[in-house]
C-alpha cells in the first residue's frame, strides 16, 4: 500500500503538471481538492482516466469520485480494491 | 470616423524584446534553424495554477498582452482580438499523439480544451475578466493583419475605444520536423544561415506573441498611429510596385513621404524575390529595415514586423541590427511595412508618429 500511494503522488504531480510540488509535500491525508492540494474539476477528469488507462478502473458514478478522490489515502484504498490490472 | 492609436505594446520573441527598449540586446543567431524563444519568467506574470496546464504559446500571448496593457495603461478592453497561423500546435500534437498512443481511448481534457486556436484570446479573457468581443483568425501569414484590420474596423466606427490585438505562434517538436521534410525550413548543418546572403528555398523557423493595445483616442503614451492597412492574397513580383505606390495614394502619400520601409525578408530566395526589386529600385533612397533574422519566420512574424516599426516611432532610431542600408532620416514620421511568403498573403501596413 506505501509503494502505491509513492506511486499515486509521482502520477499526479506528472499527470497534473504540479511543477512546484515534489512528493514529500503531499501528505496521505491532505485533501486534493479543495483547500488541500486545489485540484479542480478538470484535474477530477484526468484522474478519472489516469485510473482507466494505469488500473483498469471505469467510474460509473460520478458521485463515487468525491469519495474516491478525497486523498492519497482513500485513492490507494480503492486502487487496491478494485484494481484489474 | 475614429483613429487608431497604439498606445502600448509587448513582446516575446527570439530576442530579449520585453525588460529593454529596442533591441539594444538582440543577438544575431545564424546557426540554428529553428530560433529559441528568449522567455520571460512566466511565473512573475501568470498564477501557478493557472501556468501548469499552459503550452509555451498561450504562456507568451498572456505575458505580451499584459505588457502592452501596462504600456497603454489599461485594466481591461472593449476587444481582444488575436491572429495566429496554426493556433496551439504544441497541445495539438500531445491530443493527437495521445489518440495514436493509446488506441483513442483515454483522452484526457487538458490538452483538448488548450488545442484550439482561440486559446490564447480565451485564457487573456479569463485573466482580465473581460467578456466582450473576443475572435481569433487563423489566416496563414496575414492572420495578425486581419485581426489588426479587424480591430481598427471597430475602431473606426465606434464599436470599441480599446482592443487588444495580437499574433501568437509557437514552435512544437513534430510539425517542425514534418517543416523540415516539406522543405519549409533549411536544412541542418548548412549554415551560416543568413537570411539576405540566401541562395536556398526555405527559412529559419520561429516564433512569438506580439500584442499591442489599441485606442481611438492619443493620449501621452501614444507610441503611433495606424493609418491604414491593407491585405491582398496572391501579386505577381512586377505588380507590388505599383500596389504600394496606389496603396500610399490612397493616402495622400507618396514614395518620397515614406521615412522608413519594413520589409519580411525571411531568406527564401524565391519568397525574398518579392523585396529585392523594392531594396534595389522604389526605396533605394529610404532607409530600410528588415526584421526575420531576429524573429524568424512565422505566420505571425509580421506582428514582430509591426513592433519594430512602431519602436522605431517611438525612439525615432532604427538599431543597426536591423538596417538593411546605410540611411538615416532626422525623423521618422510614415513607415510602411510590407510582408507577403512565398507570394501570398500580401500586406502593406501604414504607420505614423501623432
Amino acid at each position: 500500500m506505501e509503494a502505491l500511494k509513492q506511486e499515486l503522488k509521482s502520477k499526479i504531480i506528472e499527470v497534473l503538471n504540479l511543477e512546484d510540488i515534489a512528493i514529500a509535500d503531499i501528505n496521505d491525508d491532505d485533501a486534493l481538492f479543495g483547500d488541500g492540494l486545489g485540484l479542480d474539476s478538470i484535474d477530477a477528469l484526468e484522474l478519472i482516466v489516469m485510473l482507466d488507462k494505469d488500473y483498469g478502473i471505469k467510474l460509473v458514478d460520478p458521485k463515487e469520485g468525491k469519495t474516491i478522490f478525497k486523498s492519497i489515502e482513500t485513492m490507494a484504498a480503492y486502487i487496491s480494491e478494485n484494481r484489474v490490472k | 470616423m475614429k483613429k487608431t492609436y497604439i498606445n502600448g505594446l509587448g513582446c516575446i520573441s527570439a530576442q530579449k524584446t520585453f525588460d529593454t527598449i529596442f533591441l539594444e540586446e538582440a543577438e544575431l543567431n545564424e546557426d540554428d534553424i529553428i530560433l529559441p524563444l528568449k522567455a520571460p519568467v512566466y511565473k512573475d506574470f501568470i498564477p501557478p495554477v493557472a501556468i501548469r496546464r499552459m503550452a509555451k504559446g498561450v504562456k507568451n500571448g498572456i505575458v505580451a498582452s499584459t505588457l502592452a496593457l501596462r504600456v497603454a495603461h489599461l485594466e481591461t478592453v472593449d476587444a481582444i482580438i488575436t491572429g495566429t497561423g496554426m493556433g496551439c500546435i504544441e497541445d495539438s500534437e500531445k491530443f493527437l499523439k495521445a489518440i495514436l498512443d493509446n488506441d483513442e481511448q483515454f483522452l484526457t481534457p487538458t490538452s483538448f480544451i488548450q488545442s484550439t486556436h482561440n486559446t490564447v484570446g480565451g485564457q487573456i479573457a479569463l485573466g482580465l475578466q473581460c467578456k466582450a468581443y473576443n475572435l481569433t483568425y487563423v489566416n496563414g501569414s496575414v492572420s495578425f493583419e486581419s485581426a489588426l484590420f479587424d480591430a481598427k474596423m471597430k475602431i473606426e466606427e465606434g464599436e470599441a475605444s480599446s482592443i487588444l490585438v495580437g499574433g501568437i505562434d509557437e514552435t512544437s517538436d513534430y510539425t517542425m520536423s514534418l517543416f523540415k521534410l516539406a522543405g519549409f525550413i533549411k536544412e541542418e548543418n548548412q549554415g551560416p544561415y543568413s537570411v539576405l546572403e540566401a541562395t536556398t528555398n526555405g527559412v529559419v523557423f520561429g516564433e512569438g506573441a506580439t500584442f499591442f493595445a489599441l485606442e481611438n483616442e492619443a493620449k501621452e503614451n501614444t507610441i503611433a498611429e495606424i493609418l491604414d492597412l491593407e491585405i491582398l492574397n496572391k501579386l505577381d513580383v512586377s505588380e507590388v510596385e505599383d500596389k504600394i505606390i496606389s496603396f500610399l495614394a490612397l493616402n495622400n502619400f507618396e514614395l518620397k513621404d515614406v521615412d522608413a520601409v519594413v520589409l519580411g525578408y525571411n531568406g527564401d530566395v524565391d519568397s525574398d524575390s518579392y523585396y529585392k526589386n523594392l531594396s534595389n529600385t522604389t526605396f533605394v533612397n529610404t532607409p530600410q529595415v528588415y526584421y526575420k533574422h531576429l524573429s524568424g519566420e512565422y505566420d505571425t512574424a509580421s506582428a514582430f514586423g509591426l513592433w519594430v516599426g512602431s519602436k522605431i516611432i517611438q525612439t525615432q532610431n532604427i538599431p543597426d541590427i536591423v538596417k538593411l542600408n546605410a540611411l538615416d532620416k532626422p525623423a521618422y514620421k510614415t513607415i510602411l511595412l510590407y510582408n507577403q511568403r512565398n507570394g501570398n498573403d500580401h500586406s502593406f501596413t501604414l504607420i505614423s508618429s501623432c
